[in-house]
Formats: C-alpha cells, structure tokens, sequence
C-alpha cells in the first residue's frame, strides 16, 4: 500500500505499524513527533497505530536552531 | 530596571540563573555545539523542528547535549503565519513535553523580520493551551505591551535581522520598549559581538539569545565564554549603578593648585 510520509510516497507492507515504520526509518520513537492525518499522536500509541492506503504522516524530529 | 540587576531571572514562572540564552544551529558539529553552549553557561537552549530526512541521516547537532541540564525552548522557524506557528508548536511539545515555545512568524525570507499580526494571532491561541510563549518581534513597544497582554511570559525584540550581526539597530524603539514592558525583555537576533549584547543589558535588557555570532565564530567556546563575560559585566554595571553622562568634559583631576598663577 502507499502512503505519504513528509510529502514523499512511500510503499508500505499490509499492517505495518507506525511504530515499525519509525524502525525502518531508523528514527528513536523518543525523539520524533508524528502528525497522522492531520492530528497529533501521543508518543504511547504509535505500537499500535497500524497504517493504512494513502495515510498522510509528517514525522518531525528536533534539529539545531536559534 | 526596578529589580536588582543581579537577581535571578524569573520566566513563566521559573527561575533562570543564565540571563545568556544559546542557539543550537549553524555549530560545525555537535561535540564544538555542546562545548559552547557548556562555555556560555546557558541554562535555555533553542533547537528547531524539522521533517525527519527519510534519505540520510541528517542533522544529528543535538545528539552530544547533555538534555538533562538544559531548558529546552523549541522555536517555530520556518512558520509564515499563525497556523504554522501553533502547528509547529504543538509538535514541539509532542516532541519533548516541554509547554515552551519560542514563537517566530517570519514570512518574509530576506530579513526574516517577524509578523506582529500573525505573531500576535498565534500567541493567543497558544497561551490558551496552556504554552509558555516568548514571541520573537520587532522593536515595536505596543505589540509588546498587547503579548504582554494576552499572556506570554516574555517578549524578544530583535536587535537588528537574524544572524546579520549588526547590534542595536534600534536602540532609542528598544530603550522604550523595555521602559514600557510588563514581561521580561530578551534581546533576539543580530547581537553580533558581546559589546552588542553588552550594550542591550546595560539598556535595561533581562536577558539576550545568542546563535549566529557564537556558532560561527572561529573558535565557538571562546565566543561563548566571551558573550557570558560581557553579560556579566553588563549587569554588574547596572547593579553598581552607572553614572550619569554628559555632552562637556567634567574634569577628574582637581581644577586648583595648577603651575600657574590663580585666576
């Protein structure tokens, strides 16, 4: 299936989590923020947040900046 | 400047010992980034959101700070109007729990100067939710006084645009906006040298947030030691209480007993 992760496509296996999606990624689930269609996950559900066709997602982490 | 100069300093509620804050961006590497922010003394750090890079493993300049020993205050850089700003927020603080936000508008890209309409917007909406906002502004006294208002925690008037390292480009609009303010000022952007950050503390100033001019120095911790140095001499100065200035000469030396015949 195809999601939108940061304004990019990107194809997903059947039931994947969010939480095995921020594995792939390579991203500490303790240092991002994840929007999903537009509303803002609280860090405890992303296990068992399981994605779904064409969900929108923007993953953000902190970066140096004044 | 009613209070003593060398009191701590109080924001939204907590007291902050440093009145230097410290940006995080443009540092050469993470291990030169927390070697000057450890030199600056800094207890307020601000760092930015961004898209996690799905490519690479992007920006890692804030994996050698010691998290547990800074305040972090997460800005909104990058927002062009109100709704960014609380959108950026609000990932923040899902971020990293803080409730802090350093509130930037900025659609303008050559000057970065912020958007007192927009900023003002945002700062409603986010001391609603219960944010701790110091909203980066011009040096415009008024808008100052309406954030003040709505309830942010302080106010950040620039000092001339971001990482232009210009100083006080403002000084006389500063000097009443910090005479005018309800909110702890803290002098933002452009403090290039520490005799500019000097300068916005002996004016009255509560605190300055400092990046550019440390990050890019050439020897960052230096710089940091530097802007510190001048921090604490700035409010030492005010506390000693400065003497007065005049436009003619007031002579220090006795104006009798000269080598000549009296007068």
């Amino acid at each position: 299936m195809e999601v939108t992760v940061n304004g990019t496509q990107r194809h997903l296996a059947e039931g994947q989590t969010l939480a095995d999606l921020l594995a792939e990624l390579g991203a500490a689930p303790e240092h991002v923020a994840v929007e999903h269609n537009g509303a803002i996950l609280d860090r405890a559900d992303f296990p068992g947040l399981v994605l779904r066709p064409a969900d929108r997602l923007e993953i953000v982490r902190f970066v140096g900046g004044g | 400047m009613t209070v003593s100069s060398l009191s701590p300093l109080v924001v939204g509620g907590v007291t902050l010992r440093s009145r230097l804050f410290l940006g995080t961006g443009k540092f050469p590497s993470p291990g030169v980034m927390a070697a000057a922010v450890e030199a600056s003394g800094a207890e307020l750090v601000t760092v930015a959101v961004r898209r996690l890079s799905l490519t690479g493993p992007g920006d890692d300049m804030l994996s050698a700070l010691d998290w547990t020993r800074y305040r972090l205050l997460p800005n909104t850089s990058g927002a062009r109007d109100a709704d960014e700003a609380v959108r950026v927020a609000r990932l923040a603080r899902a971020a990293c729990g803080t409730t802090w936000v350093k509130l930037e508008v900025t659609p303008d890209p050559n000057y970065l100067l912020p958007d007192g309409v927009e900023t003002l917007k945002a700062a409603e909406r986010l001391v609603k939710e219960g944010f701790t906002v110091l909203p980066y502004i011009n040096v415009d006294p008024v808008l100052a006084r309406r954030l003040a208002e709505v309830g942010c925690a302080t106010v950040m008037p620039l000092a001339s645009p971001i990482g232009s390292n210009r100083g006080l480009q403002a000084r006389d609009l500063l000097g009443i906006l910090i005479e005018q303010a309800t909110v702890p000022v803290v002098v933002d952007a452009g403090l290039g040298m520490p005799s500019h950050a000097a300068e916005a503390i002996e004016l009255g100033a509560d605190a300055v947030l400092v990046n550019t001019a440390i990050a890019v120095a050439e020897d960052p911790a230096l710089m940091a030691r530097a802007f510190k140095a001048a921090v604490e001499a700035a409010l030492m100065a005010r506390a000693a209480g400065p003497a007065g200035s005049s436009r003619t000469a007031r002579a220090s030396s006795p104006l009798t007993g000269f080598l000549r015949a009296e007068a």
